[in-house]
């Protein structure tokens, strides 16, 4: 390895609305290095990569590529210069075959098919890649990762020499990683220079040569993998602990409410999101679900609440085993379990309708007979809009679409409330919030828990959840790795078993 | 370049304002049409008015073009709140058609009162399960139901080309290819060529309102048609929905068949629907999906319709003009929708902006 840098970014500024994405970020990648970008969930990896492929313009900074000051202002450009991104969903026909796929949209292409030419062309750069593609394959036929294979060889061919791989692995199994590192390598030594953003540590120590680590939407530092241990890099991403005014309010917690045991459920790629997940929730207290996006919460929210399969295991609430019912069934056997899932606009709210309609959801059933009455619910509505200061011009004939964020949640979490459930599940329950409607929203959840009722808080800010939680259960790949009160416990420790680097034994803390 | 972008909801007047340019500019441009064809396009337009409200005889035929469009509309309307895309109003028309013409041949001498609610039941039945076949398959396999219910249209008219042509083929025409005309006790009473099923559409319209507005498995229908997740986790039922909904729009486009057979026609044919099942498409869109709005664009459609086939015959100008005026002032509004609901802007705003 040289020191040629291929990419330099300085002082890379980029706001949205009120939200500082990007606050000078330096990033720069040498000629031949395999250089991961390690971050939390909103840390900026993804918007720096954006910037640097010509999706997004910043707002700040210069960007040198191969020693030229340039102007990335699209993708097109970036390919040009050779920076190639693989996009996080694969963009792939599926009833072309690889090679047909190859040649779509290539520059290279003639306007008749030089099939001939393009298998030659293509057969040559598999055979230097030691990649596992068959030209004549069709994409439906395909696995995960061989569509990925796919879109990585797309961009190779097409001339790229500086790769940007966001979350790779993410939908990989253990093998297919394995073969993907082999690409990697094997690109390297072809001179490409690649940039990977993940935050498996584990991944990082295998593939990286150099690391940059992202906090908020700053670079904390870039380091030499062989100057490190994965222990620095999770106390690096996940910073010191910080000061939150998020109160944590000390309750007696009572009986046991809710009890998953060895609950497993495979996702639509065969992998086992939720991998024998045990754990027992009481009355009265708020268990933190903490965990790297995509571990299995939102797979484990949906399964206690009916709406995801899972294949084996019991869920037992109200002395009822819950597991393989809908959630007609649920209410119809009287349970009231409130979620308040993740996608607000696209599952717990009807975006086009007003307040009072989305407060209808959960109300018109409790009115016998065949019809609706909009009166109760517009009481309600009315009541949740004053008690929540909701800021909406109307409660009727003004979509919930059109309120911002935070008063979405706000109609969201107050109409779940409101029911008085026996069980609420929250999935991200302040994502993109601004700090003054999140601060409701932990009243909210406290009030309830002084209420003795029991809570399960799935978050991604862990000085949030270790404040706000009574205890905190750490997902890893769909696996639990731990459970731990917040207060006898370090951030460092969480982080470490969120990579799966750790158990909690091996961290020493405490089993509560 | 220009882009187009999406504008925020436009306003009330907004809307008033740009359809009625949007009808004016079309009448300006189908007058180039008029003049070619020799007639003088402001008498014209003056005839489309007379013909349709210029008596009680013609307002009465304004009416009767309208009925079974509101119907079909309504119909229509159920399926599409759902975001099920039923484009085969024409074969559940159809199908209702030959489920009030079998009524009549299997039980030719029921009284009237009787066999009119037999037809009304069996009609909606034979709609309804024209679009529950589809339906079914969609809810269980998520086989596309535009295709299918296009498809079915075809076979709803060749099954009721095979009746005409030869299964009920009446012996009496002298050869001509026709289905017997129904007897006196299986046509709809009318007054003053205003007929019964002026009445069934008033509450079918009442119904369809209670039903979309009011109801919990209107609300459902709604709900489901935004986000099936949403429906999904409050816990709806979506396979029943999805055929619940299917029954009431595909009963209600077959009901319409029976409308017409006994109302219009007299006999089942092959002519019987008149396109009019696409039209009711337009209609039901263009009404942005709400009851009273199909209402209004019914009665619109039926002017154009009916103020067509007056025109021909008055100014003896070919029908095809007719049609051609009645196109024009469809794109136009359905231009206007457009501009409604998006502006362009050039390259050099959007970049300030963004």
């Amino acid at each position: 390895m040289n020191n040629d840098y291929v990419v330099k970014m300085e002082n890379i500024t980029k706001v949205f609305g009120k939200v500082k994405a990007l606050d000078h970020v330096e990033f720069s990648l040498k000629k031949g290095e395999v250089h991961a970008i390690l971050g939390e969930n909103g840390a900026g990896k993804s918007s720096l990569m954006n910037v640097l492929n010509g999706i997004y313009m910043p707002d700040e900074g210069q960007i040198e590529v191969k020693g030229q000051l340039v102007n990335i202002s699209s993708p097109k450009i970036a390919l040009d210069l050779g920076i190639g991104m693989l996009p996080q969903h694969y963009k792939l026909v599926d009833v072309f075959s690889a090679m047909e796929n190859v040649a779509a949209g290539s520059r290279k292409t003639t306007p008749f098919l030089n099939k001939k030419k393009i298998l030659d062309e293509m057969g040559k750069l598999i055979a230097q890649l030691g990649m596992d593609i068959n030209p004549n394959k069709k994409v439906y036929e395909m696995s995960v990762a061989e569509k990925q294979s796919l879109e990585i060889f797309k961009v190779l061919y097409r001339g790229a020499d500086i790769l940007i791989l966001d979350e790779p692995t993410a939908v990989l199994t253990p093998q297919e990683i394995k073969n993907l590192f082999e690409i990697v390598k094997k690109m390297v030594a072809t001179g490409c220079s690649v940039i990977i953003i993940t935050h498996k540590l584990e991944e990082v120590m295998e593939i990286s040569d150099r690391i940059t680590i992202m906090r908020k939407g700053t670079t904390i530092q870039t380091v030499n993998k062989a100057e490190t241990t994965p222990q620095e890099l999770a106390g690096m991403m996940v910073g010191d602990m910080m000061e939150l005014n998020v109160p944590y309010v000390p309750v007696e917690r009572g009986g046991k409410c809710l009890e998953v045991k060895d609950i497993t459920a495979i996702d639509r790629n065969k992998v086992h999101i939720l991998d024998h997940v045990s754990f027992d929730l009481y009355a009265g207290e708020i268990l933190g679900v903490a965990g790297i996006a995509g571990s299995g919460q939102k797979e484990l929210c949906e399964g206690i609440a009916g709406l995801y399969h899972l294949k084996s295991g019991e869920i037992i609430f109200e002395g009822e085993n819950i597991v393989g019912k809908n959630p007609e069934k649920i209410s119809q056997m009287g349970i009231s379990l409130s979620f308040v899932p993740e996608d607000r606009l696209g599952m717990g709210l009807v975006s086009s309708m007003d307040i009072i309609d989305n407060v209808l959801l959960k109300d018109y059933r409790n009115k016998k007979g065949m019809g609706i009455s909009r009166e109760v619910s517009r009481d309600k509505a009315e009541a949740l809009v004053e008690r929540l200061n909701v800021s909406t011009p109307a409660i009727e004939n003004h979509a919930v679409s059109l309120l911002s964020g935070g008063n979405i949640q706000k109609v969201l979490l107050g109409r779940e409330i409101e029911l008085e459930p026996k069980l609420l599940v929250t999935a991200y329950a302040t994502r993109g919030l601004d700090v003054g409607s999140s601060q409701i929203i932990y009243e909210l959840l406290n009030e309830q828990k002084v209420k003795m009722k029991p809570i399960m808080y799935v978050g991604e800010d862990l000085d949030v959840l270790m404040s706000l939680c009574d205890r905190i259960m750490v997902l890893c790949e769909g696996r639990v790795t731990g459970i731990v009160d917040p207060r006898k416990t370090t951030k460092e420790a969480i982080g470490l078993m969120m990579s799966g680097v750790m158990n909690e034994g091996e961290a020493g803390c405490s089993i509560s | 370049m220009l882009h187009i972008v999406k504008k925020d909801v436009p306003k009330t007047r907004e809307k008033i304002v740009v359809r009625l340019s949007a009808v004016l500019a079309a009448l300006a441009v189908a007058s180039i049409i008029v003049l070619v064809a020799g007639a003088n396009p402001i008498e014209l337009y003056i005839g489309i008015v007379q013909g349709c409200f210029g008596s009680l005889y013609r307002f009465a035929a304004t009416i009767e073009k309208m009925v079974p469009l509101l119907v079909l509309s309504l119909g229509v309307m159920v399926a599409f709140k759902m975001r099920f895309w039923n484009i085969g109003a024409e074969g559940q028309f159809l199908m209702g058609a030959v489920g009030t013409t079998l009524v009549v041949r299997l039980l030719p001498d029921l009284p009237l009162p009787l066999m009119l609610l037999l037809m009304i039941v069996v009609s909606f039945a034979f709609g309804a399960v024209w679009l529950m076949i589809p339906a079914f398959f969609k809810a269980r396999f998520g086989t596309n139901e535009t295709l299918f219910t296009l498809m079915l249209n075809y076979i709803a008219l060749t099954l009721v080309t095979a009746l005409q042509y030869d299964f009920w083929k009446d012996p009496a025409a002298n050869g001509m290819p026709k289905i017997a005309n129904l007897p006196e006790n299986a046509l709809l009473p009318s007054a003053g060529g205003f007929n019964l099923s002026i009445l069934m559409a008033v509450i079918i319209v009442l119904a369809m309102y209670y039903f979309m507005n009011r109801s919990k498995i209107g609300f459902e229908i709604a709900v489901l048609g935004e986000s099936e997740n949403t429906a999904r986790y409050i816990g709806i039922n979506v396979t029943k929905t999805i055929i619940i909904a299917a029954l009431v729009s595909g009963g209600l486009c077959g009901i319409v068949g029976m409308m017409q057979t006994t109302g219009v026609s007299g006999a089942l044919s092959t002519e019987i629907t008149g396109g009019l099942g696409f039209t009711a498409i337009i209609v039901a869109w263009l009404s942005g999906l709400k009851v009273p709005f199909v209402v209004v664009n019914s009665f619109a459609f039926a002017v154009l319709l009916q103020g067509a086939s007056y025109i021909q015959t008055a100014f003896q100008i070919p029908g095809s003009v007719a049609e051609m005026i009645q196109a024009i002032i469809l794109f136009f509004i359905l231009g206007s929708e457009f501009v409604l609901q998006y502006r362009f802007v050039s390259d050099k705003t959007k970049s300030e902006v963004a």
